[in-house]
């Protein structure tokens, strides 16, 4: 996993609550049996005109001129703004590879769906939960001028705008220990393999059903 | 002392060690594997040099990508056949039982896991699929997880996870005659909005919900997730372990005896306390219909579709002109008054058995009506097939102009061919009406089976009671 310590960069401003995982990468997409490729399609029902098939050449489709993501503006953009409940329906952890595919390293809002929050810190994505009025302040203040950028310092939990407002966020202990060391937390907890032996060991004796077959 | 939530139970009966600050090693007794989002964990196994922990936990299905017709040519899309090749392939190479296309068992994920007995009381039951909520109704704590943590369950037989707060959903009294689970939860969910059980396990209760069947019930836990909770759950009854006895993985002989008694004990305490608690009354709620591109934008089927002219909050107000202009509504339009091109019956919250014969119960001796394209129902599973053309519901359902399918979830999310094109408007059993969820530009209308059936007859929504 790639390490998160400090970034900066420029932000989309997505001004829409319940921004769905179906939105995020439709499901045809979801046939592939690989991890990367999937940037070229993030929101794809709205960033291009004509019906996206994975099998298509996607730098040749009509592109919407009216969506965010197109405007020349966002394209070095690298944070993702938008409003609450980001990134709720389906499990598809093809959504946060999908943004990070494209580019995107923190999505800020001011509230996540639990289990693309989850599925966010596997993959070196941060979603940074601020209250919704310093997310209105944000899109304002973003809106107001040509050129936004934020530095994130997740060593600080810290959010710093260009008019040198910080804003504090908050991020679990072990979740921000393996964003910033890059860890793999399978390896992390296969550190407790006797404690799980221990465990499924006593399960057995508890409850001998579960391990009949 | 202070009682213990069913959620309370089941977590610390799974706890293998905590960190000081409360993320835990969560052990994992049932995995369920399909063809979508484990192709990574695999090959991330794979590039380890990873095994499983413990191959009898997993049990495998191909159901999101598998055809609903012509069975007997394969798979003709190439990119779908991949995937499919590759859990066979995979399931072959680490020595996973697997349900394959053709086989009777074989079917979505969540009906065959309650089907063949594999999801029992008690367990901590995950599956890189949101709707694994399903299991819930079996006082399982069932989740659904992203693919680094499916591969993570296979290595490890755990998961890192903190504690989810309690809340308790109590559906007080009873429900009207045609008022079924599907009404309940989308009931809930328009109450508590789509966010509103974030952060939650929570758990369903009160006399609607222990009327319900156990298939009800599992149609009520498959929504937890459409109201932001990752797990719903409900109590031990005797409806849960007359369900669940002879099933073909339930516990058997001794064990049956030990498990039984094991079991009564997964309810709240009566002095558990929640960290929120929502009350219904069963009595108020109606047959719902979804008008929106959200689970929570539903009304009862009396009602008339919003007007965002009537809201001061702007992102609200917008929100509901975006889904109205998405779904092709006027506003304070009659939801009745709302004409469909399709009908969907099944996915995995609406393919049982009793969801065809609800339907069936109302498709009988009518035909669809001239303005509906197609009309189909889908199976949950091969055995839910059988049991439903030994009842002669296939022939009802054939006669009044349905299409009767093979198992799969179809146009639930429209990987297959099975979808809706631009503009077309659906009555749907299924769970998400999110913008081109069931086809790019389709437009989805969430409802029960016998409401999507009698939408297929008159062509539009309309009253159970007054059709
Ligand atoms: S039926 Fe629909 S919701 Fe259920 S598992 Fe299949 S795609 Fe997901």
């Amino acid at each position: 996993m790639d390490k998160f310590t400090t970034h900066q960069g420029s932000v989309i401003p997505m001004d829409r609550p319940n921004i769905d995982t179906d939105a995020i990468i439709p499901k045809q997409y979801l046939k592939s049996v690989k991890r990367t490729g999937f940037g070229v399609n993030l929101f794809d029902d709205w960033r291009y005109l004509d019906a996206g098939e994975p099998d298509m050449d996607h730098s040749k489709r009509r592109i919407n001129p009216d969506f965010i993501l197109n405007n020349p503006r966002y394209s070095e953009s690298s944070i993702l703004l938008a409003r609450e409940n980001f990134g709720c329906g389906s499990s598809r952890e093809h959504a946060v590879w999908a943004l990070t595919d494209y580019g995107i390293r923190a999505i800020i809002a001011p509230s996540f769906a639990d289990i693309f929050f989850n599925n966010s810190f596997k993959n070196g994505l941060l979603p940074i939960v601020l209250p919704a009025s310093v997310i209105d302040t944000i899109f304002t203040e973003l809106s107001a001028t040509d050129h936004y950028d934020l530095v994130i310092d997740l060593q600080q939990q810290q959010l710093k705008t260009p008019s040198g407002e910080s804003y504090q966020f908050e991020v679990d202990k072990f979740r921000k220990y393996c964003l910033l060391n890059g860890l793999d937390d399978i390896g992390l907890s296969l550190r407790h393999t006797d404690a799980i032996r221990a465990y499924e060991a006593n399960r057995k004796k508890a409850a001998p059903w579960l391990f009949a077959s | 002392m202070v009682g213990k939530t069913l959620y309370d139970k089941v977590w610390d009966a799974h706890v293998i060690r905590q960190e000081d600050d409360g993320t835990c090693l969560l052990y994992i007794d049932r995995h369920l594997v399909h063809e979508v989002t484990s192709p990574q964990a695999f090959e991330g196994l794979r590039l380890a040099k990873r095994n499983l922990w413990r191959v009898d936990s997993i049990l495998a299905v191909a159901d999101h990508n598998v055809p609903t017709t012509g069975l007997e040519k394969g798979i003709t899309d190439p990119v779908a056949k991949i995937q499919l090749d590759t859990l066979d392939n995979n399931c072959e190479e680490f020595g996973i039982t697997e349900f394959k296309m053709g086989d009777p068992r074989q079917g979505i994920v969540h009906v065959i896991g309650p089907e063949q007995g594999a999801t029992l009381p008690g367990m901590t039951v995950v599956c890189g699929d949101s709707h694994t909520s399903t299991h819930g109704a079996f006082a399982a704590l069932a989740h659904g997880i992203g693919t680094s943590e499916v591969e993570h369950v296979m290595a490890t037989q755990c998961l890192i996870q903190k504690k989810m707060k309690n809340m308790l959903i109590q559906v007080e009294g009873q429900v009207a005659a045609g008022v079924t689970g599907k009404d309940i939860v989308l009931a809930i969910i328009g109450e508590i909005g789509t966010a509103g059980g974030t952060g939650y396990a929570l758990e369903f209760a009160g006399e609607a919900i222990e009327d319900l069947s156990i298939e009800g019930r599992m149609t009520v836990c498959n929504m937890a997730i459409e109201a932001g909770a990752r797990a719903g759950m409900i109590a031990v009854d005797d409806k849960t372990i007359e369900y669940i006895k002879d099933r073909p993985f339930a516990p058997k002989a001794e064990h049956w005896q030990q498990a039984v008694q094991a079991w009564s004990e997964l309810k709240s305490d009566d002095n558990a306390v929640f960290d929120k608690t929502i009350c219904l009354k069963a009595a108020d709620i109606k047959p719902q219909v979804t008008w929106g591109t959200s689970p929570e934008m539903v009304l009862p089927i009396n009602a008339n579709v919003p007007n965002p002219q009537n809201y001061s909050d702007p992102v609200k107000s917008q929100a509901i002109q975006a889904a109205l202009d998405y779904m092709g509504l006027e506003a304070d339009m009659p939801i009745e008054a709302i004409q469909v091109d399709k009908i969907f019956i099944g996915s995995c919250t609406n393919s049982r058995i009793e969801d065809l014969r609800a339907a069936a119960a109302i498709a009988k001796d009518h035909h669809i009506a001239d303005n509906i394209k197609l009309a189909m129902v889908v199976p949950g599973s091969g055995l839910v097939k059988r049991q439903a053309e030994a009842e002669g519901l296939d022939k009802i359902f054939t006669q009044a102009g349905f299409e009767w399918r093979e198992p799969g979830c179809s146009m639930c999310l429209a990987m297959n061919a099975d979808r809706l094109e631009a503009g077309e408007r659906c009555a749907s059993t299924s769970n998400r009406n999110f913008e081109g969820r069931q086809g790019q530009g389709g437009r989805t209308h969430l409802v029960s089976p016998a409401m999507a059936a009698a939408a297929a007859i008159s062509g539009h929504f309309t009253d159970l009671h007054e059709s």
